[in-house]
């Protein structure tokens, strides 16, 4: 019998007691609805939760020079001064798997303004970028600062939030002019608030500066400083100092005031650190290897030698994410299967009184020649049919459903065409499976005793 | 021509360990064109033999030939198949598909037939048999809208729509009064007479009976009686062993 008579005989069946079809379906638009909207908000849920563990830095890389060592003795990570702002640029320029980053350099200073003195948690001294890198664009108060402020090393900084506190105690900030280290600095702007990182260390209690005013105006120790400041004359000579006759320096020394005033500008600088985010987690493992390259290349490393510098990721924030993304996954396809099960019983169940109630019509179609397999197709198609009427009513269901969410509740939610994809089959797949019995034991009916049955 | 012939046909059920046998070697010939009654006591066998002749049902031992074929020994897919080519089936209590229009209802075997029909052909060879048992101004009437009578001949529409030779009636008049039952059963003489239409039915009903050119009394599973009624000519003799 063709597929298109049976589709018309199980239509035709099922609209001869329209309501019994419709409560029936009912189960399964409930079901599938849910579904849907569970789908939807909780991908929305996702998002947000994914968005919220990166924001913690779970896609920041932080790449740190590597050790010094001077005869045989290694002074540890990040006492060698090889990495540049230069090498930053680099890992911008040719890193596809990186979304930003930007150079650190970090002092620790007191902080003044009028009576009151702070001495921050860090002084960073960076780009721009940082905030991008530490997803803190938002800012409480004011603007942060420009590229132009980092070329010219321009006395501007940020403040965090503690500080903020700690010097102004309520006062906006922005516009006074606070000193560190005898340096006058104009605060522009105040960092949202961000609470203490995973190591308990006050992320808040911070201020950020363009990296050339930190690193050439307060710790300056810039090249030329650092080569001058070895012919002091102010050093003790003590016994154990075996070669005392420093080089005389070439050039006249000059004095702090000079140096603050025209901070000289050196043809090499080195940072502290870089700190580059990934675009994503899947992806940080590309970015060490792209950073490594670039830095290998840069730094003239031969493939033998060790590196320079070292990559560190958030190894136990990725674990997290992908953990909690995972877990929400699951969560979600188990309260959605037993939605599904609930519905298919439903049907199974109308099916199952459908087909005792019908057994008279069952005898009398095999009785003017319709064999087992067509009965059997027959009831097949009509749970089929109920199923996917009730998935496409549900998918409209949950969708709206989610959508109110997102209006009333102002919940994130995300319409995700796989969840509607797997709706569709999946209430098909109900459909076959919970129509199966039903239909089998109607096609496995006796002529004869179905047309006595009363 | 033999239409059907049965020979030594046996039907035992299996109740547990007891086994009933209800139909104990019934031989008999029923020639194309014939009007038959089969009669008999209730618990006689009738039912069951005309389960068997309807092809509804395989009998234990015996051989059952319908124009020519063996079918005692066809599957259950080969006996729906000769079903909807070959036979007609009138029941008691008409069985019409509720809430179904009298043509959709005249259609339904077609939807099982090998046959690939068109619906627009589909509803044309309906309607013409609607028209034929005088209902074609019914064509989208419901059963509940109907008479008994106009019910019954919805269903003898709905069992000659595949032209089959041979049409059972099972009780076709048990369920409508007297006048009614004469239309059934003189549209039953007028296909017997036009269209040679072999016609089986089975009633206790004496006066139904009447009709038949020929009876065949079943008693105790076997053929009592086989006695040519007022037909010019006894065309058919069937035999009790």
């Amino acid at each position: 019998m063709r597929i298109y008579a049976t589709a018309g005989i199980a239509l035709k069946a099922l609209r001869r007691n329209p309501m019994r079809a419709m409560l029936t379906t009912l189960g399964i638009v409930i079901g599938v609805g849910a579904v849907i909207a569970m789908m939807e908000i909780g991908a929305g849920a996702s998002t947000a939760l994914k968005k919220s563990i990166a924001s913690m830095g779970a896609n920041v890389l932080v790449i740190r020079p590597g050790t010094a060592s001077s005869g045989g003795v290694s002074f540890g990570a990040g006492t060698s001064t090889t990495l540049t702002p230069e090498d930053c640029q680099a890992i911008l320029r040719e890193c596809p798997a990186i979304r930003n980053g930007a150079p650190m350099v970090r002092a620790r200073a007191q902080v003044v303004y009028g009576n009151r003195n702070w001495i921050p948690n860090a002084i960073y001294g960076t780009t721009p970028a940082y905030l991008d890198v530490q997803d803190w664009n938002i800012l409480a108060e004011g603007e942060p600062f420009t590229d132009r402020d980092v070329l010219n090393s321009n006395r501007v900084c940020i403040l965090g939030q503690t500080l903020a506190r700690e010097l102004f105690e309520g006062v906006s900030p922005v516009g006074k002019e606070i000193r560190i280290q005898n340096i006058s600095f104009r605060v522009i702007g105040v960092l949202s608030l961000k609470g203490a990182n995973m190591m308990g260390h006050d992320q808040d209690d911070v201020i950020l500066a363009p990296w050339t005013t930190i690193k050439y105006r307060v710790t300056g120790t810039s090249l030329a400083t650092a080569q001058s400041t070895g012919s002091t004359s102010d050093t003790v000579n003590t016994l154990s100092n075996l070669y005392p006759a420093a080089q005389p320096s070439l050039y006249p020394e000059r004095s702090s005031v000079q140096q603050t005033d025209n901070p000289m500008p050196v043809r090499f600088a080195n940072i502290d650190w870089i700190m580059a985010a990934a675009n994503s987690s899947q992806e940080i493992p590309l970015a060490i290897k792209q950073i490594s390259e670039v830095l290998r290349e840069r730094h003239r490393i031969r493939p033998e030698e060790p590196e320079d510098f070292n990559i560190r990721d958030m190894a136990e924030l990725t674990a997290t994410l992908s953990t909690t993304t995972t877990l929400m996954t699951n969560l979600l396809l188990a309260v959605a299967m037993i939605s599904l099960v609930v519905g298919g019983v439903g049907i199974m169940n109308i099916m199952l009184v459908s087909v005792t109630e019908r057994t008279r019509e069952i005898g009398l179609r095999m009785a003017v020649g319709a064999r087992g397999r067509d009965i059997l197709r027959q009831f097949l198609v009509e749970a089929v049919v109920l199923c996917l009427t009730g998935g496409a009513m549900g998918i409209v269901l949950g969708h709206g459903g989610s959508q109110l969410v997102r209006l009333v509740l102002g919940w994130p939610v995300q319409t995700s065409p796989a969840a509607i994809a797997t709706a569709v089959l999946v209430s098909a797949g109900v459909g076959i499976i919970f129509g199966f019995y039903p239909a089998w034991k109607a096609s496995r009916l006796d002529p004869i005793e179905a047309l006595r049955y009363e | 021509m033999e239409l059907i012939t049965l020979h030594g046909i046996e039907k035992t059920y299996q109740m547990g360990d007891i086994s009933v046998p209800v139909l104990k070697g019934i031989s008999l010939a029923i020639r194309q064109g014939e009007l038959v009654a089969l009669t008999g006591s209730s618990g006689s066998g009738k039912s069951t033999l005309m389960n068997i002749l309807g092809c509804l049902d395989r009998p234990t031992a015996g051989e059952y030939w319908l124009e020519g074929q063996e079918t005692s020994l066809l599957t259950a897919d080969e006996r729906a198949l000769l079903r909807n080519r070959k036979l007609g089936f009138v029941f008691q209590s008409f069985n019409l598909l509720a809430r179904t229009s009298a043509i959709e209802n005249v259609a339904m075997p077609l939807s099982y037939s090998v046959e690939d029909l068109s619906s627009s052909e589909t509803r044309k060879r309906a309607a013409e048999m609607l028209g034929r048992v005088g209902l074609g101004d019914r064509l989208n009437h419901y059963p509940s809208q109907l008479s008994g009578g106009q019910q019954q001949r919805v269903a003898i529409a709905r069992a000659l729509i595949n032209h089959p030779p041979v049409l059972f009636a099972d009780e076709p008049t048990g369920n409508l009064d007297s006048r009614t039952s004469e239309e059934v059963l003189q549209m039953f003489e007028q296909l017997n007479a036009e269209d040679g239409i072999t016609i089986i039915m089975v009633t206790h009903d004496p006066k139904v009976a009447g009709h038949a050119k020929q009876i065949i009394r079943i008693e105790d599973g076997l053929i009592q009686d086989d006695a040519a009624t007022d037909g010019p000519t006894p065309q058919t003799s069937g035999d009790a062993q």
